[in-house]
């Protein structure tokens, strides 16, 4: 038996009864749709409140009902227990709590509804953000028998923080204090002065989950009170995203190339609105081209906005790959490498300003260090102390360096292009939700670059060149044999014609990059160098052949993104350590078996293998000259350089 | 992210903001997801159980990657058991669409003679299904498979991401899942690892219908209303097929119903339903009053039997 209001579970129908409309279909497919989330501390009945919700919409299907009912009764209680219909692992119903954010869709003729319920115990603001990040709307509970916690001052902190503006508090359990209008307005008063200093302004509703009052009907209980039931709240409450009407930006996700005439960049708009015609700025090249089609879901069309997915054709032959942010010429994104965001932690591991973390923004993964924590909130007081670090469910202010710089809005203006996460480079874990504030002091760094664009295009030097520029980017183990390749290769190539040159680890590191080491960081900015010169290089027409270890797939990526993946290809120099280590040409492999050379690939610092290279050369098996012919081959058949025409027995020589 | 349209807004100077509805929003959000795995990922596949979800998933893959062609294969796990029908759609839709088509059976657990009927449909479900599309998975080298399980569907599936991280068995550890922040997923992998991916997470069955009817996709006839012979089994109706077992005392008759999940046919229950169009499909769905997943009877042989098979590498 259920308590309280009565309840009739068989009669469920997406209409309902509170409202006949003519067709429930179309009122289904009207219905505009508004997440929001659940906050509140354990015991103040969060899964009640969304049980009885559910139950209330008739949104609980009969045999869902029925296995509430049994669960209830095999836990001993003899009323069913509503927030058994949303505990949905088997820990938790045994144990009593919510575990992790559980996602659920409900409807009402009105509107259509995904609840993000985040536990109120353990790992809350983890849990809290997680479910907030994809939020419009938030209900806090507050509990009228106990009142104000420090948890529900965090709660309000939490949601303040991620951007929502649009609160409902229930105050719950109401029946419990007789539902005492001046218990209300005291909470409501305390309550109320504290959420206006985050500058938000709530709605205030007396409820009782467990009976039901106020929750979707109107309750009898408090004829003091005459707002709305949270449902009504719910059903009413203005679907503000004022971000999405933002400058257009688009991060470009994929390329679609299904044959040699069709070039498209697929995305989902971030925000904003474009049309046919008009000119986006492509970042980070910086170039401006215009916008040829756009092709939707729904087919061609002229123009598109947030949050549509889409693919677009531009006019001109410019490098656009994933990652890369198409963005409103006129209001241009930030150009952030050094910056400060609040990060939220939710790792085990408490950040650490020593590690080089891989960032995903938007379509983009990169490496980024935290370099210094300016403060963390402290949970108690909710004010700025200092910290040195951040640790589980800490949030602080941060500063952060990209290492490549990176193309972004404030949050508070666009929450997709300015949101990040960190992951744990050697877990994989999801470690830092970031939220971007803006450019970090500089200190003493130039400011104000503007990208220079002379009139020369590509295919003008692609002309006198006769060849398309692209970089080779060999990879391998000390002694594989990448420099005997390049040196082989670039020999080919100059007879053949072709411009070219080679960059060589070892070469850079006695001019442009003697100020490095070999840690994981010194050597992601060694080859983060060595890429920028390579594009600098393409950029000029020429071919390039890069020999570097480049021992981090991470690393060999961002070379990828810095280059251009359209004229860039992974060599992967490939021989067995052991025969790297009984070749030895430079002796340092013996050295570092002395211990002499600290950090060496293969002896004491990994190497990660390429997974799928555009080509593999095996040297401990083949001769010099058959790679050097396979490497010629591979351009000739990409088109990058001329086939070679057969020889003329007659021409002079 | 989901974002559905605010109307009460004047739209900002030269920016066209028009009346999307929320299905509107579920497609972009899932080709969003689509497109994100198939960058990021070496070797994705798309796991295709031929149901209405597979259906629309495969819809959704036409239009993330349009106006070229899909760039992952389906797989199906088949068991032996799928009603014959389904088949004979599989292979007619695939060949129709373009699409790679790797079908995968647990040949050895199916030459042995494994069975709902003698084994028990747990037993079976492991061998059939689990199994056989943990070993398909490794077998191709796959790390992202695509599903299209719904959070409404069952309450342990409310608390999946969107990319559910498996380890090296294929296990999933509710305990321990990334957290998942805007629409950012974190798709890092190592060798072996694992994720499998949701597009219609935030799918409900009548969204589903909706698009189905609104693209006019095709599915299975399975799904529309015909007289068939069935057997009532403990409060199910079970299809009666050629090497269906019957009981002693059953005789099957002949009842107008419909199938509202597609299964294994020993294990799929029917419902009764006049329903022969989509149409008439959405408005008994209106109506309906028991959740889909009451006529699939592996969900209901132990308490919380569909978060163990995912703890086991079930989708």
């Amino acid at each position: 038996m259920l308590q309280g209001a009565a309840l009739n579970g068989d009669d469920r129908s997406i209409a309902g009864d509170r409202e006949a409309l003519e067709d429930p279909v179309a009122a289904f497919e009207r219905a505009p749709l508004l997440r929001f989330t659940t906050a509140g501390s354990v015991d103040d009945g969060k899964s009640t409140l969304i049980g009885r919700l559910l139950h209330d919409c008739r949104a609980v299907f009969r045999d869902q009902l029925l296995a509430a009912e049994e669960a209830s009764r095999r836990i001993g209680n003899a009323e069913t227990d509503l927030a058994l219909l949303t505990d949905g692992l088997r820990a938790e119903r045994e144990q009593k709590i919510t575990i992790d954010v559980a996602y659920r869709p409900f409807a009402t003729p009105r509107r259509r509804f995904i609840i993000a319920d985040a536990p109120g115990h353990e790992q809350y603001t983890r849990n809290m953000v997680t479910a907030a990040s994809t939020a419009d709307a938030a209900v806090i509970l507050l509990d009228a028998q106990r009142g104000i916690t420090l948890q529900s001052r965090r709660h309000a902190f939490v949601i303040a923080l991620i951007g929502l503006r649009s609160i409902a508090v229930a105050v719950n359990k109401m029946d419990l204090v007789d539902w005492s209008r001046e218990r209300y307005e005291e909470l409501r008063s305390i309550y109320g002065d504290y959420l206006s200093t985050l500058s938000l302004q709530p709605v205030f509703i007396p409820v009782s989950a467990l009976r039901g009052d106020n929750i979707v009907e109107r309750g009898s209980q408090a004829p003091w009170y005459s707002g709305p039931s949270l449902l009504e709240y719910l059903e009413t409450v203005p679907i503000e995203r004022p971000d999405l009407d933002g400058p257009f930006r688009m991060a470009v996700q994929y390329v679609q190339r299904p044959d040699s005439t069709y070039r498209g960049y697929s995305g989902a708009l971030a925000s904003g609105s474009v049309r046919i015609g008009d000119p986006v700025g492509v970042h980070p090249s910086g170039r401006i081209t215009r916008v040829t089609s756009i092709l939707t879901p729904r087919g061609e069309t002229d123009a598109a906005s947030a949050p549509e997915a889409v693919t677009l054709t531009v006019a001109d032959d410019i490098d656009i790959g994933r990652g890369h942010l198409l963005a409103s010429p006129d209001d241009p994104p930030l150009e952030l490498t050094e910056f400060i965001a609040t990060v939220i932690w939710m790792d085990d591991a408490a950040l650490d300003t020593d590690i080089t973390y891989l960032m995903k923004h938007g379509t983009r993964t990169l490496r980024a260090r935290a370099t210094e924590v300016l403060h963390r909130i402290c949970p108690t007081t909710l004010e700025p102390e200092d910290a040195r670090t951040l640790e589980m469910n800490d949030i602080g202010k941060v500063r952060i360096r990209a290492l490549q710089p990176i193309y972004a809005d404030p949050y508070a203006d666009n929450r997709q292009t300015g949101s990040f996460i960190l992951i744990d480079p050697g877990t994989h874990q999801t470690a830092g939700a970031g939220l971007i504030e803006g450019a970090a002091p500089r200190r003493g760094e130039a400011t104000h670059l503007v990208r220079h664009q002379g009139r020369v295009t590509n295919a003008m030097r692609q002309r006198l060149f006769g060849q398309k520029p692209i970089t080779l980017w060999c990879t391998g183990l000390s002694g594989s044999g990448k420099s005997t390749l390049a040196a082989a290769l670039e020999e080919t190539l100059i007879a053949a014609g072709n411009a070219c040159v080679v960059l060589d680890g070892d070469t850079l590191r006695y001019g442009l990059n003697r100020d490095l080491g070999f840690s994981p960081e010194d050597r992601a900015e060694n080859i983060r160098r060595a890429a920028e010169v390579a594009a600098l290089f393409n950029d000029a027409g020429l071919i390039v052949i890069a020999s570097f270890i480049s021992p981090y797939a991470a690393d060999r990526e961002n070379a990828r993104q810095i280059i251009g993946s359209e004229r860039f290809a992974e060599v992967f120099v490939d021989a067995p350590r052991e025969v790297c280590e009984q070749r030895d040409p430079k002796g340092h492999y013996a050295k570092a078996r002395a211990g002499l050379i600290p950090e060496f690939t293969g002896v004491s610092a990994p190497y990660e293998p390429p997974l799928e290279p555009d080509l593999r050369l095996a040297t401990d098996r083949s001769a010099v000259a058959e790679l050097t012919a396979t490497l010629m081959r591979f351009l000739t058949e990409n088109g990058y350089i001329a086939p070679e025409v057969e020889e003329d027995p007659n021409a002079p020589c | 992210m989901v974002i559905s349209n605010t109307a009460s807004r004047p739209p900002t100077a030269g920016a066209t903001r028009p009346e999307r509805t929320t299905l509107d929003a579920l497609e972009a959000e899932g080709i969003h997801i689509l497109r994100e795995v198939a960058a990021e990922f070496r070797r994705p596949v798309m796991l295709y159980s031929i149901g209405k979800d597979s259906s629309v998933m495969l819809r959704l893959a036409q239009k993330a990657f349009a106006p070229g062609r899909i760039p992952f294969p389906f797989l199906h796990v088949d068991t032996g058991f799928k009603f014959p029908e389904m088949t004979a759609f599989r292979d007619r839709r695939c060949r129709e669409v373009g699409v790679d088509l790797i079908v995968h059976r647990n040949e050895r657990a199916i030459a042995e003679g494994t069975n709902p009927w003698d084994q028990g449909t747990v037993l079976c479900c492991a061998r059939l299904k689990t199994r056989a599309l943990v070993d398909a998975l490794r077998e191709g080298g796959y790390d992202a498979a695509f599903g299209g399980a719904r959070r409404e569907e069952e309450r342990s599936r409310a608390k999946e991401r969107v990319y559910s991280f498996r380890d090296a068995e294929g296990q999933w550890d509710p305990r321990n899942q990334r957290p998942e922040l805007w629409n950012l997923y974190n798709g890092c992998i190592r060798p072996g690892e694992s994720i499998r991916v949701f597009p219609l997470s935030n799918w409900t069955e009548l969204d589903v219908w909706l698009y189905i009817r609104r693209e006019a996709i095709p599915v299975v006839p399975l799904y529309f209303a015909e007289e068939r012979p069935v057997v009532e089994r403990h409060g199910q109706l079970i299809p009666v097929y050629p090497g269906t077992r019957l009981r002693d005392g059953e005789t099957p008759k002949r009842v107008l119903c419909r199938c509202r999940t597609l299964g294994c046919h020993p294990c799929t229950g029917v419902i009764r339903s006049s329903a022969r169009t989509v149409d008439e499909i959405i408005e008994e769905l209106l109506q309906v009053k028991e959740s889909e997943r009451t006529t699939r009877v592996i969900d209901h042989d132990q308490d919380a039997s569909m978060e163990q098979k995912k703890r086991e590498g079930y989708f």
